[in-house]
């Protein structure tokens, strides 16, 4: 049976489940003396037989289904001919792939390569007992759980606490997904970074100054002499974000300050939403916009100045970048800012200081660990921004500091490393990997260090 | 507290005006007819008093009678509360302190603060002391900024404890050490006036002790209005008290008066711990 | 008046100057954010409203039965199969006799749409009559048609820098003063999926995809947020490694870059499970992993205000924690916990980075019609037509944005409502 189907009829199964185990407390309970002897109330009864009929049937169907493939495919790569066994990685996948498409297009009988052939009945074969197997154990575990849980049905039996043990369980589940989905960050950008580690040596990696991995996919060639030297990439997004920081962080700093101690609350009322309108809008749009508009723009003024602009420079990107994280900063900044006890500004007010003064003397000096939490958060914000840089900044993996030109940066290339079609096991995808890690490993430490130096100033004020 | 007095919660008394001496020819400060609302609610009704040169008074009466009301309205920081708002006419040496051309941020210089808990900036103690001299552009070098740094911590009876961490955090000092630098950081700016919040409420008997005896030494060159919870205190540190009730300046006299021979039936059943 | 007094009035004109300079560059912060957005939002409208009108060209068109080699008797198959693009080519010929050469014959041919003949096709079929008679068809001009009818190619440019030449000036001149051509409203756009011809192009299938992709996320996100919201609020033991180390990862995923979770998907997702590429399903376990930490946090806080008053008076008449929780907290909850939702929907709605590198950006004509059908979404379109030389897709880019706007202020305003209309003061 197909996955749909198979699951559809799990689920049938499972409403019935519930009806029967429904109907069955009750009829045990009328034998001893009516219902009121019965430990819970009888849709538990229900939902407990409905559980045990689905949930380890569930659990088998998702599991099966994700691993078969994979076991399929290792199986059906032993069953070749020696000869082949020696064959590297990536080559065994090649091989696989096209026995899959043959597959696919149903060309089997016509296939005129004996091993190939071969190949994909063994797979064909290998797959479908799979899939057999996988009907099999399912609907057994199924119908094994109703049953069993049925006869388990007695007035004594605390039904109520075994669903509700079950439900916490589920929600600790549920809870965990947050650890998981590091987990699963963690190794697949370090599993393919490490495999990329070999073919590259990380020390050009992360001290090489020449970026060009387009090279190394000639197709004669595996590994290949691309060079991966990411110090441009890192060099570029640098450039970008501190453009953006110099940007976001005075002007969001500045709205923050004259939002809470200057507007009026009619005014407050009706800036503050709208600054945060900048950061509604989906990032794709500032890239539209930093590339249609302002790119142009600036090198129309770079070019009344005599200066010579980049059509994709390092500024245009920086520039709208920095507008869309005010918002971020401000409101952090905001936050910050109120949190500073009214006795700190008393205490400037009653020595003469005016408004001014004792915003700059002494709140936000009061305030400034929290800020800076608040820009450290910004700045990894900005590093991990991708779609405006995609659209605005360029590919050319320069080694300069000079915002004028265009540059690239790490999310760029991981972009574009990664689009269009594609071998898995080349470095040029790999490398994307390893850029990536060092991206998560970036943003990570610039996170928990600003997480934990907020939290420390929270504490100090509360 | 609940007692058996014939006056029955003495919240029913009258007040027809403030008994005793609420004026000097001395004054420092004034008031006259003084009301302060916040919002639609008033906080302070129809208050007349004068405050001598060098004289220490004592504001006490219940919690939440208008004494840090009052006390904020003499260097107007109730400005910084957008929903306050005071009415009547207050003077610094005949001078309207309400009045347009007088600046809130030169009178705050002139009538200096300090507050129920310290509330020392998170710098150093050294900035904290300098920090209304630099504002106010006092001093025209490093070493005048120095003397007048050193020569405040003298006059608040701290230098000695600290004189080798000026460097150091003034968030870093004991409660009773915080609350003398903050009074060393008002006087160092010379001022006229000093306006003290329940200053030692959040302190030890000890440090109390310590600030009562600074508060007689700078009488000699201030003049000192303390709102205080402690009648003790107010018998032994004022020359002169009152005693508010919601709102209103019941009684006004010498302290020796107030505390022995009361003139208004309400400010005895408060001397006399009978309700407050 | 003291000396002190005298020192500190001489300083206080320079510090009110201070105050006032200080003041004005807040206000003047806030101002330039306003200017940007304005900017933004009107260049984008600004280049995008023409967009929702598209010119249509009128052909008098004869449906030779011999020419198409049909007659009204045809089976379906016939019909369907016939050369319709001849017969526009030879109404465009008699209209325009004295066309030479094949450049500009080719050039008359590019007057109308490419989908003109299909949309005669479908005429036909549906009334087989018409064959052997002429008529009137209002059919899709060309995109460069379209662009001079909305003044985006200047005539007065020199000829050879300009995409529409001389001659073809004149037949639109003659079209003109005929009252042949007209600006319609622009149905093509959101009844079409993507095409390679501007004038073609249409959002339906990135709504659609998008669509999809959101019934994906908000199914996977929303239980998983709320249980965990629930069991991190009510039930986590304190001071349990395992229950902070979940925090934790929860603060820290809120701030990981999306494209980070892009790669997650291609490694484990992809590569690992099989998972198709390109498909909203994968768009939306993808996005799913990325709501989840503000849906989580924004039900937090939706479950602690529940005040536990209410919780006791139901643990009192027995109910277990669970009960209390799925009968009590979850339903007064709910419009906080639906409110977090719907931003971090509308968060998910914008997102385009991740879908990047799980081959949503394959070309895809069709409509999606399911969640396992190849697709795109509408950031992702948005994208793709921004990246196109035709100058008619920048118009289009715009005009998405637009939609997509309109989404997410919708979303917003919902969100809004929502939290006006449940607001309880306890
Ligand atoms: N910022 C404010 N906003 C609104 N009302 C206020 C504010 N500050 C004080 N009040 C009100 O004004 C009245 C007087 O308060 P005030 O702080 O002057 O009393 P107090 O005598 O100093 O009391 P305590 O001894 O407790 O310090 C009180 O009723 C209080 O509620
Ligand atoms: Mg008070």
């Amino acid at each position: 049976m197909p996955f749909q189907t198979l699951l559809i009829t799990l689920v049938a199964l499972l409403i019935f489940s519930y009806f029967i185990g429904h109907k069955r407390s009750i009829a045990v309970s009328t034998l001893h003396k009516g219902r009121r002897n019965l430990h819970s109330r009888p849709h538990y009864y229900g939902y407990m037989v409905a559980i045990w009929a689905g949930l380890p049937a569930l659990l088998i169907l998702f599991l099966w289904s994700a691993f078969s493939a994979s076991m399929v495919t290792s199986l059906t790569i032993s069953g070749l001919p020696d000869s082949m066994q020696l064959k590297t990685h990536d080559e065994l996948g090649l091989i696989i792939n096209e026995v899959k498409n043959i597959i696919e297009a149903g060309q089997i009988s016509n296939e005129t390569d004996l091993v190939k052939r071969n190949a994909a009945i063994h797979y064909q074969r290998l797959h479908n007992i799979s899939s057999l197997a996988k009907t099999v154990v399912v609907l057994v575990a199924a119908l094994l759980g109703l049953l069993l849980s049925w006869r388990m049905i007695k007035p004594e039996t605390r039904a109520r606490n075994r669903v509700e043990a079950v439900v916490r369980w589920a929600m600790i589940g549920c809870a965990s997904i947050a650890v998981l989905t590091t987990v699963g960050i963690v190794f697949s950008v370090l599993f393919e970074s490490l495999h990329f580690f070999q073919s590259v040596p990380a020390s050009e990696f992360l001290f090489g100054t020449k970026w060009s991995p387009q090279t190394a996919i000639r197709a004669d060639q595996v590994g290949g002499s691309g060079s991966f030297g990411a110090i441009p990439l890192f060099l570029g997004t640098l450039l970008i974000s501190l453009i953006a920081l110099l940007i976001a962080v005075p002007l969001g700093l500045m709205s923050a300050i004259y939002l809470s101690e200057y507007a009026s609350k009619r005014f407050r009322a009706f800036a503050k939403p709208t600054l945060e309108i900048l950061a509604g809008i989906p990032t794709v749009v500032y890239g539209f916009f930093a590339a249609l508009t302002v790119a142009p723009f600036l090198r129309d003024v770079g070019e009344s100045m005599g200066l010579s602009v980049a059509s994709e420079s390092a500024l245009a990107a920086g520039l709208v970048m920095g507008i869309m994280i005010i918002p971020f900063v401000s409101s952090l900044s905001d936050d910050v800012i109120s949190a500073v006890p009214q006795a700190m500004r008393d205490g400037a007010y009653g020595m003469g200081a005016t408004q001014s003064e004792a915003i700059l003397q002494v709140v936000i000096p009061a305030a400034l660990p929290g800020i800076v939490g608040g820009v450290l958060l910004a700045a990894s914000r900005a590093i991990g921004e991708t779609m405006i840089v995609v659209m605005a900044a360029g590919l050319s993996a320069k080694l300069t500091i000079n915002p004028l030109e265009a540059v690239t940066t790490v999310t760029v290339q991981i972009v574009t490393l990664l689009t269009g079609d594609q071998e898995f096991d080349s470095p040029k995808t790999l490398a994307a990997f390893a850029l990536g890690l060092g991206l998560f490993v970036i943003t990570l430490l610039l996170n928990v260090l600003a997480l934990h130096i907020i939290r420390k100033y929270r504490e100090e004020y509360e | 507290m609940k007692t058996n007095t014939t006056t029955g919660d003495g919240f029913n008394i009258e007040i027809n005006g403030t008994v005793g001496t609420p004026f000097t020819d001395n004054a420092k400060m004034g008031s006259r007819n003084c009301d302060v609302f916040y919002a639609d609610k008033q906080a302070i009704f129809d208050i007349n008093l004068d405050i001598g040169k060098h004289e220490i008074i004592a504001m006490i009466g219940p919690s939440g009678c208008g004494k840090s009301t009052y006390l904020r309205v003499l260097n107007r920081m109730n400005d910084t509360i957008p929903i306050c708002r005071v009415t009547g006419e207050h003077t610094l040496d005949d001078e309207d302190i309400y009045a347009k051309k007088m600046d809130p941020v030169l009178l705050r210089a002139r009538v200096g603060m300090v507050f129920q808990k310290p509330n020392p900036f998170p710098k150093s103690i050294y900035d904290n002391v300098a920090y209304g001299a630099r504002l106010h552009g006092l001093a025209s070098n490093r070493s005048e900024l120095d003397d007048l740094v050193e020569a405040s911590l003298i006059k608040a009876g701290l230098f000695k404890e600290v004189k080798d961490d000026l460097q150091k955090s003034g968030t870093g000092l004991s409660g009773g050490q915080q609350q003398r630098l903050c009074i060393a950081r008002a006087i160092a700016v010379d001022p006229e006036v000093i306006l003290m919040d329940e200053p030692t409420s959040a302190l030890d008997p000890i440090a109390t002790a310590l600030i009562e005896e600074l508060m007689d030494e700078l009488r000699q060159n201030y003049t000192i209005a303390i709102v205080t919870h402690s009648m003790q205190q107010a018998a032994r540190v004022s020359q002169r008290t009152a005693y508010f009730h919601m709102g209103k300046l019941v009684e006004v006299n010498a302290t020796d008066k107030v505390f022995t021979n009361p003139e208004h039936q309400l400010t005895e059943n408060y001397i006399t711990g009978r309700f407050g | 008046m003291s000396e002190t007094t005298k020192k500190i009035q001489q300083g206080l004109k320079k510090r009110y100057a201070r105050e006032k300079r200080f003041r004005f560059f807040g206000l003047l912060s806030i101002l330039i954010s306003f200017t940007f957005l304005l900017v933004l939002l009107t260049t984008i409208s600004s280049k995008g409203l023409p967009a929702f009108q598209q010119t249509y060209i009128k052909l008098d068109v004869l449906l030779d039965e011999d020419v198409l080699g049909v007659n009204k008797t045809s089976e379906h198959q016939a019909l369907f199969a016939a050369n319709y693009g001849k017969v526009i080519k030879n109404s465009l010929k008699t209209m325009f006799p004295n066309v030479k050469g094949r450049k500009q014959k080719r050039a008359l041919k590019n007057l109308v749409s490419k989908s003109a003949a299909y949309d005669l096709r479908d005429e036909v079929i549906k009334n087989p009559d018409l064959l052997g008679t002429t008529r009137s068809f209002w059919f899709l001009a060309k995109d460069d048609i379209d662009m001079f009818m909305k003044g985006k190619i200047d005539r007065n440019v020199p000829e050879a820098d300009r995409r529409i030449k001389d001659y073809q000036l004149l037949w639109i001149e003659q079209l003109m003063t005929e009252e042949r051509l007209e600006k319609r409203f622009n149905t093509v756009l959101f009844s079409a999926g993507d095409s390679r011809e501007p004038e073609q192009a249409g959002l339906k299938g990135a709504v659609m995809g998008s669509l999809f992709t959101m019934l994906v996320t908000f199914f996977l996100s929303f239980p998983i947020a709320v249980a965990a919201a629930a069991y991190l609020e009510e039930f986590a033991p304190q001071n349990n490694r395992w229950v902070d180390m979940i925090e934790i990862n929860i603060n820290n995923l809120a701030a990981v870059p999306s494209i980070v979770f892009g790669l997650l998907g291609l490694a484990v997702y992809i590569s690992f499970f099989g998972i198709p590429r390109s498909t909203p399903l994968i768009g939306g376990l993808v996005l799913a992993l990325m709501s989840l930490p503000t849906i989580i946090i924004a039900s937090r806080a939706a479950i602690k205000s529940v005040p536990s008053s209410i919780k006791e008076a139901a643990v009192g008449l027995g109910a277990s924690p669970i009960q209390v929780l799925f009968q009590h907290t979850l339903p007064l909850a709910m419009p906080g916990i639906l409110t977090g939702t719907i931003i971090g929907m509308a968060q998910a709605l914008g997102e385009t980075a991740p879908l990047l590198m799980i081959g949503m950006v394959a070309f895809v004509a069709e409509v999606p019609s399911g969640v396992m059908d190849p697709s795109t979404v509408m950031p992702v379109q948005i994208y793709l037509w921004s990246d196109s030389p035709e100058r008619a897709f920048t118009e289009r880019t715009s005009a998405a944005i637009m939609v997509l706007l309109g989404f997410l202020v919708l979303m917003n305003l919902f969100a809004i409502m929502l939290r006006k209309k449940f607001e309880r003061h306890w």
